[in-house]
């Protein structure tokens, strides 16, 4: 089974966001880069399916040469081997990094896509089910448990107010969402035989395309940070009968929510 | 080209989702900016009737894709289904509610159509024919405002961020000869809670975080029945498994906006605050003065959350009558 994950590197969840001086970027000096969260649990997932079916997991990710980082670490996790594809100096929106991402999938093997269901820095939910558009393939996303048999995927995903299970056949890709797993984490013979691992770099040429195919139709035009919530009042009382009993009070007659 | 909005109604269990509303609501103010029409489709199997509905809220034709077909939502057939309706109604824009089904779909026309998407917004407007939206990334950290270009554009909308406003429509039905094809996806099975509010619509949200100690959420749960709202968790909480992971609220879980969040036992982690502080109204329940949430609450009680939520329960029980 030849298993591709599309990963992002993006800044870890704790890190403190704020807008660069040009106004359409942010700071990225002092940030620490991680692996997206939901991208962990794909690796994580297409190690579990090798580990059953056999096969070889590649990583591929858009991403600045720095993004390298990030597919190391998912070669130590286990992964077999990496493609970085370094978009030079485009800006990307979503859509286009869908179409480098399907470009370089056209010229590999997948029998299976597994990818994050959002990446939690854009948070723009669009790149992984574009890439399956894109590839003419079935994509179910917000998976969080898999079976494959008989050539087909069975996916239980969440929904709103429960879950659902859905088949597809394979070539297919699937999003992870949170409960699909406990990703492990890279151990020390891991991280010393990554080194070893192959990793790829390419450009926007060597997939066929070129600038005049990937003018963003999305373009930030500001980013701001939103106004910071002040902290209101610490409702006071000497019991905690008046302390609920003025809390309820606040919310009926001040706040108006009740 | 047209000047118009086209609204993809959403449906769960034969009712519209809350935020087609919404959004036929905020594509009525887009459509005014534009100098168009809102328009709406609904696609699915026994929906016919119900398309009326949308007139209330201001649309002016209703496609109707009724088809067996079109029973289980799958994302391939509906993206065809939606690709043929935007083909003969040539709408500038293209809104649908931010939710699972709407995400989806809303990815794969864009890749389709070639066409712009900004995902999960919390505004939209057009000015001087230039649509822009503003969307909330890293967490809702930072807020980005992002122009589209090309025809038509996509934006869909977070739940709950959008008033809800009636204005009656012409509302005529035009139903669409639906051609769905081989779907290869297929909805085997289907487990949904009847009575469950989801955190991302719900008005209401009370979470309890790793303060409550144990999966007994009793005291959780009848706070939030007295309000008629849904119970949230932190990842704390999660990971201890006494909540299920579609409880989670937080960076890496559910995204909310309510009207009122009452945190429980919650210390507000930067990526927990990421998902709840654009709720309405905030109010927390800690036994440490100094947790961070306490920075964050509009009101703030400090205290035994055990101690306090019995009597908070009966205290608003007794304003609701
Ligand atoms: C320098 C720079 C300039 C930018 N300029 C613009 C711009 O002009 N307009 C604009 O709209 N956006 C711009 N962006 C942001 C844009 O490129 C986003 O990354 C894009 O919208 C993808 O959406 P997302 O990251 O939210 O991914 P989502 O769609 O939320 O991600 C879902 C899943 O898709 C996969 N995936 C996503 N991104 C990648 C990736 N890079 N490599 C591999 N897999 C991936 C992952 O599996 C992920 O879990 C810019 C970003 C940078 C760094
Ligand atoms: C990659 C990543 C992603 C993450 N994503 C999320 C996310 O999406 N959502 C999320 O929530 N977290 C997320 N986290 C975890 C986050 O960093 C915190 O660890 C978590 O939110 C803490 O949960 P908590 O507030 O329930 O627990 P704690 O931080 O342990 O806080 C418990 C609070 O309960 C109070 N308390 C205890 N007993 C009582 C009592 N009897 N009465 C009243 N108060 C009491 C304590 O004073 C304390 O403030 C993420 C972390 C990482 C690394």
């Amino acid at each position: 089974m030849e298993i591709v994950v599309l990963l992002k590197q993006v800044p870890a969840t704790e890190s403190m966001i704020a807008v660069a001086g040009d106004g359409v970027s942010i700071k990225s000096d002092g940030l620490k880069y991680v692996i997206n969260p939901y991208d962990e649990l794909a690796v994580e997932e297409a190690l579990v399916i090798r580990e059953a079916q056999g096969g070889t997991v590649t990583i591929v990710s858009v991403g600045p040469a720095k993004a390298a980082e990030a597919i190391r670490t998912g070669l130590a996790m286990g992964a077999d081997k990496g493609v970085l594809i370094d978009p030079g100096d485009l800006a990307l929106d979503g859509l286009n990094t869908a179409k480098l991402l399907a470009a370089a999938l056209k010229a590999m093997p997948h029998d299976l896509i597994v990818a994050g269901h959002r990446a939690v820095d854009d948070d723009n939910f669009q790149v992984a089910t574009a890439v399956a558009e894109l590839l003419g393939i079935p994509n179910i996303s917000m998976v969080v448990k898999q079976t494959i048999a008989g050539g087909k995927i069975r996916c239980v995903c969440t929904v709103e107010g429960g879950t659902r299970e859905v088949e597809a056949p394979l070539p297919a890709l699937i999003a992870a969402q949170r409960g699909l797993n406990n990703p492990r984490y890279a151990s020390l013979p891991g991280i010393m035989k990554a080194k070893k691992k192959p990793l790829e770099t390419k450009k926007v040429a060597d997939l066929g395309l070129n600038a005049a195919d990937l003018q963003p139709k999305v373009r930030i035009k500001a980013l701001k940070t939103p106004a910071e919530r002040k902290g209101g009042r610490v409702i006071a009382g000497d019991s905690v009968q008046a302390k609920a009993a003025a809390l309820a009070k606040a919310l009926h007659e001040e706040a108006k929510v009740i | 080209m047209t000047q118009n909005i086209l609204v993809v109604a959403e449906q769960a269990q034969s009712a519209f989702r809350k935020v087609t509303f919404e959004a036929l609501s905020a594509g009525r103010q887009l459509a005014g900016a534009l100098g168009g029409a809102v328009e709406a489709v609904v696609m699915g199997s026994g929906v016919e009737a119900s398309a009326a509905q949308l007139a209330a809220y201001g649309a002016a034709k209703i496609y109707v894709a009724d088809d067996g077909a079109l029973a289980d939502a799958a994302t391939e057939a509906y993206t065809r289904v939606l690709a043929q309706v935007i083909e003969a109604a040539k709408p500038a824009v293209v809104l649908l509610g931010a939710t699972t089904q709407g995400k989806d779909l809303a990815a794969r026309l864009s890749a389709r159509l070639d066409a712009a998407l900004a995902g999960d917004c919390v505004a939209v407007k057009a000015e001087g024919g230039q649509v822009t939206a503003t969307r909330p990334m890293y967490g809702g950290k930072i807020l980005a405002e992002v122009t589209l270009s090309g025809s038509p554009v996509i934006v869909s909308i977070r739940p709950n961020t959008q008033t809800a406003s009636q204005a009656a429509g012409a509302g005529a039905v035009e139903k669409v000869a639906v051609q769905v094809g081989d779907v290869a996806t297929k909805v085997v099975a289907q487990q949904l809670d009847a009575g469950k509010v989801d955190l991302t619509e719900a008005d209401v949200i009370v979470t309890g975080g790793r303060g409550m100690g144990c999966p007994d959420y009793s005291a959780v749960e009848a706070l939030a029945a007295a309000l008629g709202g849904a119970v949230g968790a932190s990842r704390s909480a999660v990971d201890e498994g006494w909540r299920p992971a579609s409880d989670q609220v937080g960076q890496t879980g559910k995204t909310v906006s309510p009207n009122l969040y009452v945190a429980c036992g919650v210390s507000g982690a930067i990526q927990h605050l990421a998902g709840m502080s654009s709720s309405k109204v905030i109010v927390a329940i800690n036994k440490d003065p100094e947790a961070p949430i306490m920075a964050k609450a509009d009101y703030a009680i400090v205290g035994d959350l055990f101690e306090v939520l019995p009597v908070l329960t009966a205290e608003i029980k007794k304003i609701k009558g």
